[in-house]
């Protein structure tokens, strides 16, 4: 009995060539590329491993690798996906499966056909890579994934010209942009779905953001991610940089470690504008269910109402790009009377902080309960204390103000904010902290605002007699350039290298061509297809329209490829044609050339029926024979000569 | 299954002369052009489109743009390349065809000349049940050869082979019919064994040696040649020796193959015997002649001659 171990196994019809094989280990390879930012790293090295061994064994020789190697492999990827994920349903354990299935796929790829599934699969899965991140870099990585992709469907085609492996690439490219137009057509046309058919994929990344709860020192992550939270486009000119301050949560509830917006009703504060700004906001997607809004909002934007404190939530978390319009209002009075939200807005915990509770009662007796005056002593304390800004401030105990205030003394803005609002609680003063963004970018090239999700900020409203809720900012009394110059600047040396100054400073002039691509490519929704398609007398933007359009459009598209693929572009022989024509001019004279009589028979016929043509004929035949046989290419002057004759022949009707 | 697809082109070619325009034979250079290029998706086309459909779907519920982009731009290219599809075989023609010699029964060699204005990839012939592929780099000429299967001796049509290209992404399959009006000459086959020809009286007088008197040519002098040989007055003008060259003696006898000597015989199996007969004689390298009832020829040899009185058997009614 042998039982010598078999590495391969035999496969009938004829192989794929190496260089078939290599594109779509290729493809393969770009799959799994686009794919590594969100697969598991174990995940990404052990398929790309698997992916090198197989190109390294098909090399030696071709053979499919054998059932006993492969099913034990692809039941350890289904093991490692559902240790990992626990389950193998939702995006990132399906898109694992998805690219380990591809890569194991490549393991009995021998024969065309398995190359052409593979490589059809292979571009779903280039297309499932977008759902997770559907920028323009990763957008053109995935565009880039199609190059090897349309190579190894042309190398599967027999009997072809064999160029090297660059230059294989190339002709996709040609193809890719000869349908560009197309594409674009297609993509500006296609109904888009009211509705989904089945549920949208459940956010299961933790995206860094804004939450609806504050303790002081979590926000670290936040602020050094520079990943863009929205852009802000002004109809008016921008408003200062000290103004620009978005509110997203407000909150309340303080329970000694976190702050959480927990509104006591739901009833917004009425507020008294003095000014307006309108403004337009595309909020990138970050899971929340809050629109944060310059000052204070004055209107609402469709899909979400006003809460108290002046919140715009949303019933649904913001899960895709959302670009709403807004007013509001930089100079305000908000809520001049306070009912019953004066108890929340003192609220402190019990037995904890003693200290920082002792001072500000002592700021009320001593300064009789005047809040400008109690706010000017905590600002002044802030200022003088020896206070700093850090992002690496030394954690902080039970009593987490004592410690702030009176031992550690540096912190960032959440610990300002949340000190600030504790102190005015304990001298009597309602207040509540707020958090959201601040500053931002101004890229004067495309006349918006980056707020990024380094711009995050937090600081405090109190409620002053006749004033209403008044914004208190404690970080600024700490570092001033925080407000003025945006947290890079505040960050001192903490800052990690991406966010070095000049770099800083190209990538916020870079991100208007991210802002085109999500305003143009990702934003173009339903509403944005009826904008662009008004202007061409398109009033109803209706499924049925868009796809009588659809199909009207890659008609006229299909139609200017196909004139441009029946086109024939024949060079045109002058000695022929101008034979041509005397054949014509005899034609009319009685004398038409036969079927598969050569030109010199022809032309002594035609001398015998024309008499008077006799010389002027034998001349034109020599002329043409010469021409055609005598070199290889005619000589210019006696082509011309042998033109000007033709035309000038004129032929007397023959005499019958 | 196989049959009744096998009916149903059968009544396609029959009810849709569209399909069939082309069927009935047709002079060379037999050049493809829009009227008759078909198109069809391929299996892997058809699956492509199911996968693109559940891409757009995929696409447009999760409100992805990127990836309806990215599926708009696949479709659009899979569009284009049926237009290259199409481009594959319009404007290719069939220049010539060449055929080689066979006898009934065997394959006989058929060259195939294509031939196009400019490069052609990836082009398959099929022609009974052969395929075969091709590409032109630049403009110019492809040649292909197949083995035509005969049966019986005379002239045989050549059979309608189809011409089709799935270049560049196998998504669209591009064909057409190419049926050129020429026949091809399929020589009888000879006899398996029979008896050798009955040789004439004459032929006996000849059968000897004959180094006569035959002078055939001066050559230079060789060691061994019989000094009785030697050219002595024509040495005597020149360098060396000379040695007068004598005609080889005969070494086959001439064959007259008569047909009327076969009376007996049927008419195919004459032919059967006479075809015998001259490949015998060919392979001796015999001077033979063969005298037809239509047609006489006059003793030769060489496959020349070899062809020649075997298209005139080929061509006996």
């Amino acid at each position: 009995m042998n039982w010598r171990i078999h590495w391969r196994r035999r496969v009938e019809g004829p192989l794929l060539s190496p260089r078939s094989f290599d594109l779509t280990v290729l493809t393969m390879l770009m799959v799994l590329a686009v794919h590594a930012p969100h697969l598991p790293v174990w995940l990404s090295l052990g398929l790309g491993s698997v992916l090198a061994l197989r190109w390294w064994q098909r090399r030696r020789a071709p053979g499919k690798t054998p059932a006993w190697l492969k099913l034990p492999l692809i039941a350890l990827l289904a093991l490692a996906i559902v240790t990992t994920y626990g389950t193998v349903f939702g995006r990132a354990p399906g898109a694992s499966l998805a690219v380990g299935l591809l890569v194991l796929k490549l393991l009995e790829t021998e024969t065309a056909r398995d190359a052409r599934v593979g490589i059809a699969f292979a571009c779903f899965a280039l297309m499932a890579a977008l759902l997770f991140d559907q920028g323009l870099v990763a957008t053109l990585g995935v565009a880039l994934g199609l190059l090897p992709v349309l190579a190894a469907l042309r190398s599967l085609e027999p009997a072809q010209t064999l160029v090297s492996l660059p230059r294989q690439l190339l002709p996709g490219l040609t193809l890719l942009a000869v349908s560009l137009p197309l594409t674009l057509f297609a993509f500006a046309v296609v109904p888009r779905l009211s509705t989904p058919l089945w549920g949208a994929p459940q956010d299961d990344q933790a995206r860094t953001g804004l939450s609806s709860e504050m303790s002081p020192g979590d926000m670290t992550q936040l602020l050094v991610d520079d990943s863009p939270a929205m852009r802000v486009s002004f109809d008016t000119a921008p408003p200062p940089r000290g103004d620009l301050y978005f509110r997203a949560f407000v909150m309340w509830n303080y329970d000694g470690t976190s702050w959480r917006a927990s509104p006591p009703y739901a009833k917004p504060e009425p507020v008294d504008a003095t000014d307006r700004v309108s403004y337009a906001v595309t909020l990138l997607p970050n899971g929340q269910r809050v629109l944060p809004a310059l000052g204070v909002p004055l209107g609402v934007p469709d899909g979400a109402v006003l809460r108290a404190g002046r919140v715009l939530a949303r019933d649904k978390p913001v899960d895709d790009l959302l670009r709403y319009r807004l007013t509001s209002a930089l100079h305000y009075r908000l809520g001049a009377a306070i009912g019953p939200e004066r108890a929340p807005a003192l609220e402190l915990p019990s037995g904890l902080n003693p200290r920082t509770l002792a001072l500000g009662r002592e700021w009320r007796e001593r300064l009789h309960g005047d809040t400008a005056a109690i706010v000017g002593a905590a600002l002044a304390l802030f200022h003088d204390g020896g206070f700093s800004y850090t992002l690496t401030p030394a954690p902080l105990g039970r009593d987490a103000m004592d410690d702030f205030l009176f031992s550690t003394r540096e912190g960032f803005c959440e610990h300002y904010a949340s000190a600030f609002t504790v102190l005015m609680r304990a001298a009597g003063v309602p207040a509540r902290v707020v958090t959201g963004y601040q500053g931002g970018f101004w890229n004067r090239l495309g006349n918006y605002l980056l707020v990024r999700q380094s711009d995050a900020h937090a600081w405090s409203e109190v409620w002053m007699e006749g004033r209403g809720w008044v914004r208190v900012d404690p970080t600024a009394a700490v570092r001033p350039e925080r407000v003025s110059l945006g947290a890079a600047a505040a960050g001192g040396g903490v800052r990690p290298w991406y966010q070095d100054a000049w770099l800083q400073n190209l990538r916020n002039r870079w991100d208007i061509v991210n802002r085109w691509w999500d305003k143009g490519v990702i934003g173009f929704d339903a509403l944005r297809q009826r904008g662009l398609l008004t202007p061409f007398g398109v009033e109803q933007t209706d499924n049925q329209t868009l796809a009588w359009l659809l199909v009207a459009g890659s008609l006229l598209f299909g139609g200017a490829g196909l004139a441009w693929a029946m086109a024939r572009r024949q060079r045109i022989d002058p000695a022929l044609s101008a034979l041509r024509r005397l054949e014509r001019k005899l034609a009319r004279a009685g004398v038409a050339r036969r079927r598969g009589e050569g030109p010199q028979h022809y032309l002594r016929r035609a001398a015998r029926a024309l008499p008077g043509h006799r010389e002027a004929l034998r001349v034109l035949m020599e002329q043409y024979l010469q021409l055609r046989y005598a070199g290889d290419e005619p000589a210019d002057e006696s082509l011309r000569d042998f033109r000007r004759k033709v035309r000038d022949f004129r032929a007397a009707r023959v005499v019958q | 299954m196989r049959a009744w697809l096998a009916r149903l082109q059968q009544w396609a070619e029959r009810r849709l002369p569209a399909l069939t325009r082309y069927r009935r034979a047709e002079s060379l250079p037999i050049e493809l052009h829009r009227r008759r290029i078909y198109i069809v998706p391929t299996g892997f086309g058809l699956g492509f489109g199911v996968l693109l459909l559940v891409m757009l779907v995929g696409a447009l519920n999760y409100t992805n743009n990127a990836a309806l982009l990215l599926t708009c731009l696949l479709g659009a290219s899979s569009m284009t390349s049926m237009l290259l599809t199409f481009r594959a075989l319009d404007g290719l023609s069939l220049a010539s065809v060449r055929a080689g010699q066979a006898v009934a029964g065997q394959p006989l060699d058929l060259h195939l000349v294509f031939a196009a204005t400019r490069a052609r990839e990836s082009i398959r012939v099929e022609l009974t049940g052969q395929l075969q592929a091709f590409h032109l780099t630049t403009a110019g000429e492809a040649e292909l050869v197949f083995q035509l299967p005969t049966s019986r001796r005379g002239w045989q049509p050549l059979p309608r082979m189809r011409v089709w290209s799935t270049w560049p992404l196998g998504m669209f399959r591009a064909w057409s019919w190419l049926h050129p009006e020429q026949s091809v000459l399929v020589w009888p086959q000879p006899e398996a064994k029979g008896p050798p020809p009955r040789l004439p009286e004459s032929d006996a007088a000849e059968r000897q040696l004959h180094h006569g008197e035959d002078l055939a040519a001066l050559r230079n002098y060789r060691t061994g040649d019989p000094p009785r040989h030697v050219a002595w007055k024509a040495s005597a003008r020149h360098e060396g020796l000379l040695v007068k060259d004598f005609e080889q003696p005969r070494a086959h006898e001439e064959w007259r193959l008569d047909w009327r000597e076969l009376g007996a015989l049927d008419n195919e199996a004459r032919i059967a015997r006479l075809a015998r007969w001259v490949g015998e004689a060919h392979a001796q390298r015999r001077r033979y002649g063969l005298w037809l009832p239509t047609l006489e020829i006059a003793a030769d040899s060489g496959s020349d001659h070899y062809a020649r009185c075997m298209s005139a058997l080929a061509l006996l009614p």
